[in-house]
Order: C-alpha cells, then structure tokens, then sequence
C-alpha cells in the first residue's frame, strides 16, 4: 500500500469516527467501550416508547422522569474515567 | 410451522398527541401517536365526544410529532419522526380520508438510534422551518416553503451539530418574522470524559443555546450560549414577535426552562425570572424529592397567551407572564388542577383539553374557566430577590398548594385505553357466552383496572317493558314521509296487531286503521303519506284521511310472507305464487297483471330501498324451500322474469338487500349485498351485480344455532343490518369498512329500527314478552370492557381450578402501603403536627398516591369474582414486602390440597435487584376460596419471580435459582435446587416433567426433573440471548415466548434428543454430556420470528372461537391485543406470502420505514406473515387491488373472501 494511499484511508476513517459517534476503533479502552455501550443503551430506552413505559411501571415513575433520568445519566452513565498511568 | 399474525386489537396508548385544521376546515383535530400507529381524532365541540376519524398503522415507530402551518395558510401538516431514519411530512385528505406523505427526506441509519434525528422535533411558529434533533450531537434544520402552485416545499438539510453533546430537549422559539431560532437544551461530555478525578463532571454545565437559521444565507449559526439549572428537563416556547397589522408585540418571546422544582424564562439579551414549583401540601409527601415538569402546552388567545404545564404527579400549574412590550416584568405561577398524568396535553379553540394519559383511559375535558378569580394562591417570581435569580444554585423557598378535587375543567368524554396490559387470561366463564373472554390486568398504580373483554358492540338501553303476550314481530313506522320521528309501534302477536302511539308516552290506539284481528307480516310508510299493512288475508292501504283501500287474497289462499319498500310491495302467497304491486304516481298501489308461480313455497323475500330519485328498484330476490334463491327483476321490460339463481345448503329463512359502503369493493359508491339467512344459523353475504342481477362473491359465517332473522336498520344515519340468531349481530360500515360484530345483548326475537325525539338512532327489539329499546353508542370498537377497580399495579393472576375467582397480586414500587401510612401519619400526629384530613382523603385514583423513598412498598393479594364483577377480599402484605408471583399448587403431601403461594420480598429494589430478604407466603383457601387463610413464611435469599404447580409440589424461580420445594408443617422445604441460570427466572412451564424456564436475558432453557435421583437438569438452551417476558408451551417441545423488545418467537427441540432425555432414567447421561457454546449440551431450533413492535407481556394458546383451531393470543405493554394463527396448507402459505410481497411494494410505509426490516428489527423475520400489512389490500385504489389479484391469478373478491376468512375462522373478529 502506497503511503498516499494509507494517508487517505487514515482520514476517511477519521471521519467517519467524527461523523459516526460510538463507533469502535483498535484502541478502544474499556472504559471507553462501556460508555459507548452504556450511552447507546440509554438512548434506546427514551428513543423506544416501550421500554420507557416498561422502565417506568418498575419503577413506578412517570414516563417524563425516566427518559429525563436516563437523559442525565448518559453524561457520565460509569462514572469518571480511569487514571492514565503515563509511567 | 408458519403463521400469520393479525392484531385484533392495536395499540391504545397514546405517546403524543398534536392539534390543529389538519384536514383544512374551520375545525380541529388531533393527531396522536401510538407508537406503531397514527390516528386522526376530530373532538365535536358541540357534544364534547371525541371520534376518530382514521387510524393507519405505520409499519414503523413513531417517535416524535409535531403539527406546523405555512405562513398564511390554513391547513396544518403533520411532521412525523421515526425511527426510519426519515423525517416524513403528511397531509390528511379529507376527500379519500387517508394521510398522504408529501415529502420523505432520508438523513441516516433506520433504527432509534443515539445520533440518528427522530427523537425531537421544533417547528418554528410562523411555519417557515423545523428542525430536527437526535439524542446525542445531530440537529438538522429543513426550510419549508411553498412552490408557484402553493404546492409544500422541503430544502436539503442545514446542518447544526455539536459534538459530544447530550441534548434534552429543543423547541422553536417565537421571533415573529425575523429569522427562525431554536433553542436547545444540551449538555457536553467532551470533559468529563477526560477527567478521571470527576471535578469536569461536576462542572458540567447545562447550556441553552439558540440555533439561528439565516434565510439569506442559507445556514445555521449558534447564535447565544449560556449555562442554565443543571436539572432543567424541558423547554416551553413563549410567544413573540410583533402583529403585522400593528406595533404591539404579541409576547415577550424567549422560552420557560422547566427544571426541578423551578421555572425559569430565559431570553437572549433579557433579565431571567425564576419561580418555584409549588408542591402538594401531603404530610406523607418525601421532602428530599424534586418535582418536574413532565408535559406542558401553551395557548394564545385574542392578545394574551398562558401556559398548562403538568407535573409528573399530575398537577396542572397555569403560568402567566406579564409583559411590556419585549420586557418580563413577571412570571407567575398557580395550581390549576388535577388530571391524569399525560404524555401530551392539547388545548383546543373550542374550549377543551385534551388529556392523553401515559397510562389508562384518555381524557376529554371542557374548560369552565381559566383560573382568573379563585382564591388559589399565586406565586410570581416578582416576591423573590432579584425576581428569583439572585443566587440561581441556590432553591427558592418552597411553595405548597392544596390539591382539590376540579374546578376549571370538566371531564366531557373519556377514550378507553387497555395501556398497560400486564397480564392476562383468556377463559370462557361467563355464563351464556359461547366464545371465550379475555381478562386483562391494565393500568398503573391507583388507576388500575382488571378488564374483561368480550368481543362485541356495546348496547345501551334505555326502555325495557313488559307485554301482554309475547310478539313476534315488532315495527315502527311514521305517519307520513316528511316526519322527523315514527309515530307508531306495530307489534304483531299470534291473533292479532296491537298498535302504540310514541308521544310522551307509549300508549295504546285504535283508530289508525290498521287491522288489529290479525297477525302482521309486513308493515310500511308509503307514498306521501299513506300506510300499509299486510296480514295474511290481504293488504289494507291507510290513505292519510283514514279511507283503506283493501287488497284481499283470492280464496283458500293466505300471504305468506312479504316486502315491501316506499313504492313497491312484494307478496307471496301460499300457493307459491308471487303478487308485484307498485305505486303510480296518483299513489294507487297497482297490481302487476300476471302472478309469478315459484313451483316452490316461498320462505323469504327482500326488496332494496328505492334508490334516490329512481321510481323503483329493479330487482327482487326469492328464497324458496327448494334451498335456492333467485333474483326476479321488477324492471318494466322484463318484470317477474329470474335473473339468476343461486344454490343453498339449507332453507333460506330470511333475506335482506342492502346498499352498503364497502371501500374494498367499490370506493365511492354503496354496494348491493344480498343477505341470506340460512335455518342452520349460517348466513351467506353476496354481492349483486347491478348490471345483470348475477350473484357474486359470496361469503359465509356462522351466526348462531337459531334460523337467522335479517332486519334493515339505520345505526348511526347508515344502513345497517341486523342479523338475529342465538346471538345478535349487527353489519355496518365504518371508516368506509365493512363490520360485522355480535352485540352484548340478550337475545333477540325480532328488531327494526326505532326513531323518536328522546332517542333518534334507536332500534327496538322483541326478546320473549319484552318490548326494548336500546341504541349502539359506539361502532367501530371491537371489545367491550367491563372493569373492576384495583388500588395498585397489577403483577400477576391465577384462576382457582374449582371456583372460578381469581387471585391477583397488585403491588406498587414507591408507595406507603396502608398501614405504614396510617403508622406515619399516627407518629406525626403524636409529633404534635397538625394534618390535614381532606388532603389525606383525596381519592388515589385521581390524585395518586405521595411517592416514597426507593424500596418501598405497598401491596396486596385481592380476591376476585370475574362473573360477578367484584372484589371479594384483599389481603394486605405486611413489612414492606413487594408482590411479585403467585400460584395455586396441588400439594401430594396434603392430599392435593389446593395452596395459594405468593413470591414476596421486602425492601426491593428494581434497579439493581436487591431485597434484604424474600419470602414464600403459604396460604390455605378458607370460606370456598373467598378468604385466605395465612399458614407459613419461608425466608429466601433472592426474589422469587416466577411460582409453577408441578408434580404436587413447588417449582419456584428465586432469583437466579431454580427449586422444588415440598410442604411442611413450619415453612416450605427445599428438596432440590439448580443455580446454572444467569440472570433471574421471570417464567416457568411444565408438562410432564419437563420444565420450560425463561430466563430475564438468555431466552429460554429446556430443564427436567429426575425424580429418582431428585436432580434438576438443564438439557437444552437456545443460542440467541433473549430478554423473555413472556412464554407458553405450544406442544411437548415447542415454545412461544416474547421478549422485551416486542418480538414473538417459536423455538423447538428436536424429537430424538426429547426422546433420548425422557429415555434417561437417572439423567446421568444428561450430566455428563458435553456442553455446548458454554451453555446446555442441546441447542433448540428458532420456527418463526416476528417483531410485534409491543412489549410482550403475556401469551396464550387459545381456541377463540366455538370448535375453531387454537392460535398463540399474545398481549403487549401499550395495550396490543393479537393473535398468530398457524396456517393449515402450503397452498395458503404460498397464496398470502405472495400477497404480503405485492403489499409491501404497493404500500410503503407511512413514516418511511422498510415493513420487512421492520417486522426483522432485531433478528430476520422467519416464517411469519404479516397480516396487518396483507389487510391493507382492502384499502388500495380499485385499479392495484385487482394488478394484484391479477398476478396471483385470482379475484379481487377472492382475495377479500381469503383474507376475511382468515380472520373469521381464527378469531371471529
């Protein structure tokens, strides 16, 4: 592969991590990886009616307080990232 | 296996609703949502009921609705998004009364998706623009115009992302004819996501930004950003911009910021005002939480604007806002009232609210006045420093109202909604019912129902007097043909006719003259203003100066039977001839020259109504005994000669010809149906060719086991019939689709249309010696409810297998449970406060109940009598225990004595799951089952969610364990226990000993129980994880199960490994298996797969109709009812999934979402077919219907006929 070649392909990717957020990439850390887990599964719940009527029979809340909960939570849905060890 | 799923009954919740002229009139309508279906209600203002006017079901998820206007037009458009990864625009049109999609504009990936538009939607007020945003980063913003044709307009997209923010809500603010501005309420984690000691996190701000789009330019600047309370939740417009016709400003614009316990304005460029959101004064009210504001809608009206905005215990606040021109001077705020709990509210011009609750009924309520002058306290936010803003991190000083009951409104009709089913039953116990009732555990909290749903037209009644014999036939009819009203009641015994005159009073009269010596077989309002009466000696013609002109029988000869409309008359005689009358135009009844002999004795005949502006109807059909029937043509040239003849499988006893509207036959005009009713109970509905008098297209249906009567009746100012057997039916047609349903009602002799100033849709009826009169208040509406009270969220129920009662355990997370309430309230008492008694004894069920700390519970057993319709006994739990499973078990060691075990634990917790301890409560039935009688407590270590009577013990699914306990004297002894499950048993079946455990994430797990060696052994799983909810055995070794993502799903075990399993008497060889993908050592195969786009929560196999084919019965969360029939041949299989291919390309999906990657939402769809979609065909212009019947070599009404008998023959619906 000629370097040219793989320069673009680098930004293409890029990109598309930029455009598509969530998307994975080889360094992914784990922490990272279960944010993204975490934010998408929040999202689904206020973006599906069902499970955000379902969540809110459990927990016998008002259907605006759960997708207001789950809203909140996607800031930091797994609490503060870990420390980097840069030694 | 294949089947093909039909929803009997679709979606009642309503998860948003959205007003306006939607079909351009001066009136207006709703449009709501419920999730996989749109419908179009139109709320008569003048008798405050709410109708719908259509409903279409989207093949897709609708998350978002809103309803926008051009500038200057008068028509209102629908904005639909979904999950489609389109925004898709609609327009009603009131002509074919149907939605058109005018425009449908691709942006993304289909699926609710985290960045993927659909979940909020703003339209800027004036009608210019919308925007479009997701949950995370994407907003896009559409401009809308119209084109020279004023046809509606869409631009490409303008993009207006932000990365890594979080966005809560976003609206358009009301900037008058400057350029559109959004305001978004967003969060960024770009930070936080950074900072591992969590400082950023705390420092996150909540900001609200607005989003300008310049029409010059063609782009979309952020315009202003600023930090607002952290727990804002919600965005409200507020008017603004200026009147074209004068300077003055129609508000001050900017919008509310509605966070926890506050409201804050907010504007570009102004000062802010905060005020707080008074709370219920409850002495059990828990002072540590916050209250928001879950749904708000704002009203203008001539020069002045409020807002309603609900908090999520169900407080209705009106906010006003006093301006100077652009200026806030304050912002105030007062209780309103109290109603349900909405995912939306509308307010309407003509004076109501609509109220689409969240969960339960639907509410229409009429404003009595806005709140102006009561005494109700009002907070402005003038009374606080800095007016509200002087420290914004720090609260306000609450506020507190009194909740009363209302006051403003006034409820004006309700819509019944079956949201949320929780569980349900289909049996067939009432008595005199010969298809089974389906009961279902609905609603939430206080506002629960148990439901029983039968399937039929509701009747109301409103006379019931007894007569002097008993009639057999009964007729109204009105003096002359300009009358409003009838004015005679005709009753024909065996001697004689007796004849009641309808005034005030229903009375006896002699003079009419009618003959009252003689039965009656016919009776008829003719010409102008005269009267006729057949008997069977003769017809006597009543000119309206009371002079009869006689027509009487040759000798030795007697009528038999007759018909007879405005201008004709029809009669047969016992000698099996046929005499023709007609009116000329003098209004002499003329006999027609030649008789017409049959050759067979004549049992029925029917005539249509004389169609506008003709002089007669030209055709005339004979049932004889001869079991045939043939169409006679009365047309001048050819009169008294047989068109056609039609062959019968038993005498005909009745026949009826009706113009009816059938949209799937012939769209604009009435078709003519021929009704024949059959002596066996069977009724044949054919179609009568106008042209040539041919028979066509016949279908079939079983009534009842009596012979058929078929009567003309109007319901509702259309044609109807009613068909009477040993149940009644009525056929009619609504939203331009043919009905037929049974009606709750007693049975019927004879009935005929009843129309009187009191009641002008009536019918009356003849049952034994009781005259009735009753009318059918609502079509369309397939199951009747009736509904018993619960006081809180219903969980589960169990039948008793000799009595009848069921036992359903209702539990709500929290909730004080009584006692602990009455213990609070004594200590507060004893702590020298003084509590307000009214406030305490507000009813719950419109108020609710004051929430409680997480892990508190209340709960109880209740005992019920579904025949009678009540609650025998309620069994309240103590120690704060939560309720979440019951069975009766047949325990061998007390000589199968029946037991009632519930599943208890206390101090749960939901999320995660947790409780300090969980119980088995062991009850002995007392009193016939009327009472329970508490034996033991066994203490557990999990909650127990799933009980099954198996083998005269106990199965019990605690926690992630599966075990058998046995009774004992003391507590419930453990025998064996099996802990290989991952996550937590929510269902439990059995045949033989076999065990099905559905586990709450890894799908369902095929178990047995070694009796020799007493061992548990899971032998089977399944290789897809699957969130069950629900499951039922369909055979030995097949399964249906739902999960929580609304999909339906057959697995089954291959014949030889349940062979070998049940060969293995220890199961060792079981135990020493290898396993396979870390799991079971068998695997099960997946039959079939479909997404019902409902949260499954209960299924059934279920026969539904009397000595029909059994069908899975499944009910959702949003309150779908439907049904999967299993197809009998490959032919049919063949015939409807070429049909289902044709549909999907002829009919694409309203908000523009792929039916097949729709019903394969989360796995491929797998041999099911979509019978909602194939239905559809009836509602296709004339020229697809009959491309599509032509490639699959058939004929429209071929299809029509496969299509109804489908749903005939499986559901009787």
């Amino acid at each position: 592969m000629s370097s040219e070649l793989r320069y673009t392909a680098n930004t293409q990717l890029e990109h598309l991590h930029a455009r598509y957020t969530g998307t994975g990439h080889a360094d992914l850390s784990k922490y990272e990886w279960l944010t993204h887990q975490h934010r998408d599964t929040l999202a689904s719940i206020v973006g599906h009616p069902t499970l955000a009527s379902y969540l809110a029979i459990a927990e016998n809340e008002a259907i605006g307080r759960i997708k207001f909960e789950m809203t909140e939570r996607m800031l930091q849905p797994c609490g503060p990232p870990p420390r980097k060890d840069d030694d | 296996m294949h089947l093909y799923n039909l929803t009997l009954q679709p979606p009642t919740a309503i998860l948003q609703a959205i007003v306006g002229n939607f079909s351009g009139a001066r009136q207006q309508e709703i449009i709501v949502s419920h999730g996989t279906r749109i419908e179009l209600l139109r709320p008569d203002p003048q008798s405050g009921k709410v109708s719908t006017v259509i409903a279409t079901d989207v093949f897709g998820s609708v998350r978002s609705l809103a309803a926008f206007r051009l500038t200057g037009g008068s028509k209102d458009y629908a904005i639909v998004g979904s999950d489609s990864g389109r925004v898709v625009i609609l327009d009603y049109d009131p002509k074919t009364s149907s939605f058109v999609k005018l425009h449908q504009e691709t942006f993304g990936k289909s699926g609710a998706r985290r960045i993927v538009p659909g979940q909020y939607l703003a339209t800027d007020p004036k009608g210019r623009s919308m925007m479009i945003a997701s949950m995370e980063k994407s907003k896009l913003v559409y401009i809308l115009n119209r084109d020279a044709a004023a046809n509606l307009t869409i631009s490409s997209p303008l993009e207006a992302h932000k990365s890594n923010a979080i966005i809560h809500h976003i609206v358009g603010v009301d900037v008058g004819f400057e350029n559109p501005m959004y305001a978004a309420l967003e969060v960024d984690y770009s930070e936080s996501d950074q900072d591992p000691t969590g400082e950023a996190f705390n420092r996150t701000e909540k900001m609200l930004t607005y989003y300008e789009l310049d029409l010059g330019l063609n782009h979309v600047v952020r315009k202003w950003s600023e930090p607002t309370d952290p727990r804002a939740n919600l965005l409200v417009q507020v008017p603004g911009g200026q009147l074209a016709s004068s300077d003055r400003y129609d508000g001050p614009s900017g919008v509310l910021v509605c966070c926890e316990d506050h409201i804050i304005y907010r504007h570009m460029n102004s000062p802010q005002h905060r005020v707080p959101i008074p709370r219920r004064k409850h002495p059990l009210e828990d002072p540590n939480r916050g209250v928001i504001i879950t749904t708000a809608v704002m009203h203008k009206m001539k020069g002045a604007f409020f807002f309603l905005l609900q908090s999520e215990d169900g407080d209705l606040f009106k906010v006003t806002i006093e301006h100077q021109e652009q200026d806030v001077t304050a912002l105030k705020i007062k209780y309103f009232d109290t109603v349900p709990v909405a995912s939306s509210l509308c307010i309407l011009k003509s004076g109501f609210l609509f109220v689409a609750s969240e969960f339960g009924n639907h509410y229409l309520y009429q404003f009595l006045k806005l709140g102006d002058d009561d005494d109700e306290p009002e907070f402005s936010s003038t009374n606080y420093p800095g007016d509200g803003m002087r420290d914004p991190s720090s609260p306000l000083p609450r506020e507190y109202f009194k909740p009363r009951p209302l006051e403003n409104l006034a409820l004006a009709d309700e819509m019944e909604s079956l949201d949320p089913i929780i569980d349900s039953k289909v049996l067939n116990i009432l008595p005199n019912s010969d298809t089974p009732q389906i009961f279902a555990a609905c609603g939430r909290g206080a506002r629960s129902t148990l439901r029983t749903l039968r399937h039929g037209l509701e009747v109301e009644e409103s006379v019931s007097s007894e007569l002097p014999g008993i009639p057999n036939a009964v007729w109204t009819t009105k003096r002359t043909e300009s009358d409003p009203y009838d004015s005679y009641i005709i009753l024909s015994f065996v001697n004689g006719t007796l004849v009641l005159s309808i005034g005030e009073t229903i009375e006896e009269v002699q003079d009419t003259g009618f003959l009252s010596s003689s039965p009656t077989i016919a009776v008829q309002q003719i010409g102008a203003d005269a009267l006729l009466q057949v008997h069977p000696h003769g017809i006597r013609h009543v000119l309206s100066d009371r002079r009869v002109n006689e027509w009487r029988v040759p000798e030795g000869k007697t009528i038999v039977t007759a018909t007879t409309n405005k201008r004709q008359v029809v009669v047969a005689l016992s000698s099996a001839e046929l005499v023709y009358f007609e009116l000329d135009l003098d209004g002499q009844l003329n006999e027609y020259q030649d008789r017409k002999a049959m050759g067979s004795t004549v049992l029925a005949l029917s005539i249509g109504e004389v169609p506008e502006g003709r002089q007669r109807t030209p055709y005339l059909a004979v049932g004889c005994e001869d079991q045939t029937v043939r169409i006679i043509s009365l047309d001048p040239e050819s009169t008294l000669e047989t068109l056609s003849l039609q062959a019968l499988t038993a005498p005909p006893s009745s026949i009826c010809i009706a113009d009816m509207l059938d949209a799937s036959i012939n769209k604009s005009h009435p078709t003519m149906f021929v009704n024949i009713g059959l002596q066996n109970g069977v009724l044949l509905r054919t179609v009568l060719d106008p042209m040539n008098g041919q028979l066509t297209d016949t279908r079939t249906r079983f009534l009842g086991t009596r012979p058929i009567k078929l009567v003309r009746v109007q319901v509702q100012k259309s044609p109807a019939i009613l068909a009477l057997s040993s149940r009644s039916w009525v056929n009619y047609t609504h939203q331009n689709l043919m009905h037929f349903t049974p009606l709750i009602y007693d049975n019927l002799d004879y009935a005929w249309s009843f129309s009187a100033e009191l009641s002008p849709e009536g019918l009356i009826g003849i049952a034994g010696n009781l005259l009735r009169i009753f009318v059918i208040p609502k079509l369309g509406t397939k199951l009747k409810e009736d509904v018993i009270p619960l006081s809180y969220t219903p969980r589960k129920f169990v039948t008793h297998p000799e009595n009848n009662y069921f036992y359903l355990i209702e539990g709500d997370h929290r909730t004080l449970g009584q006692d602990a309430a009455q213990n609070k309230l004594k200590e507060l008492k004893q702590a020298g406060k003084r509590i307000d008694e009214e406030v305490i004894n507000l009813p719950p069920d419109i108020f609710g109940r004051p929430k409680a700390p997480a892990g508190t519970w209340a709960a109880n057993v209740r005992v019920i009598d579904p025949i009678e319709g009540k609650t025998i006994a309620v069994v309240p739990m103590d120690g704060n225990e939560g309720v979440f499973s019951i069975a009766v078990v047949p325990f061998s060691a007390r000589n199968n004595e029946l037991h009632l075990v519930v599943g208890t634990a206390a101090d749960t917790t939901v999320s995660p799951r947790t409780c300090t301890q969980g119980y088995l409560r062991t009850y002995k039935f007392v009193d016939d089952g009327k009472g329970l009688e508490l034996m033991h407590k066994t203490e557990l270590d999990d909650v127990p969610l799933a009980l099954l009577a198996f083998q005269g013990k106990l199965i019990a699914g605690v926690g992630k364990s599966l075990r058998l306990y046995d009774i004992g004297k003391k507590k419930l002894l453990r025998k064996v226990e099996n802990k290989a499950f991952t996550s937590a048993i929510v269902t439990l079946e059995t045949q033989g000993s076999r065990i099905i455990v559905g586990d709450m994430q890894e799908s369902i797990q095929y178990v047995v129980y070694k009796a020799p060696e007493n061992r548990l052994l899971t032998f089977a799983d399944d290789t897809q994880p699957r969130w069950v909810t629900a499951s039922t055995m369909v055979d030995y070794n097949t399964v249906a199960a739902g999960d929580r993502f609304g999909n339906i799903f057959v697995n089954r075990l291959d014949d030889k490994i349940s062979d070998q399993v049940d060969d293995d008497p220890t199961g060792a060889g079981i135990l020493h298996e290898k396993s396979i993908l870390m799991g079971a050592p068998h695997k099960t195969n997946m039959l079939c797969h479909f997404h019902v786009g409902d949260l499954i929560t209960s299924i059934h196999k279920v026969s539904l109709v009397a000595g029909g084919r059994e069908v899975l019965l499944y009910t959702g969360l949003h309150g779908t009812i439907g049904i999967l029939m299993p197809f009998v041949s490959k032919e049919d299989v063949d015939f409807i999934s070429t049909l289902e291919q044709h549909m999907r390309t002829e009919q694409p999906s309203l908000v523009g979402r792929d039916q097949l990657a729709w019903r394969g939402y989360y796995v491929p769809i797998k041999a099911v077919v979509d019978g909602d979609l194939c239905e559809t065909y009836a509602r296709l212009s004339a020229q697809k219907q009959s491309a599509i019947a032509g490639e699959l070599d058939r004929t429209v009404g071929e299809v029509l006929k496969k299509l109804e008998q489908m749903r005939v023959t499986s559901s009787g619906f």
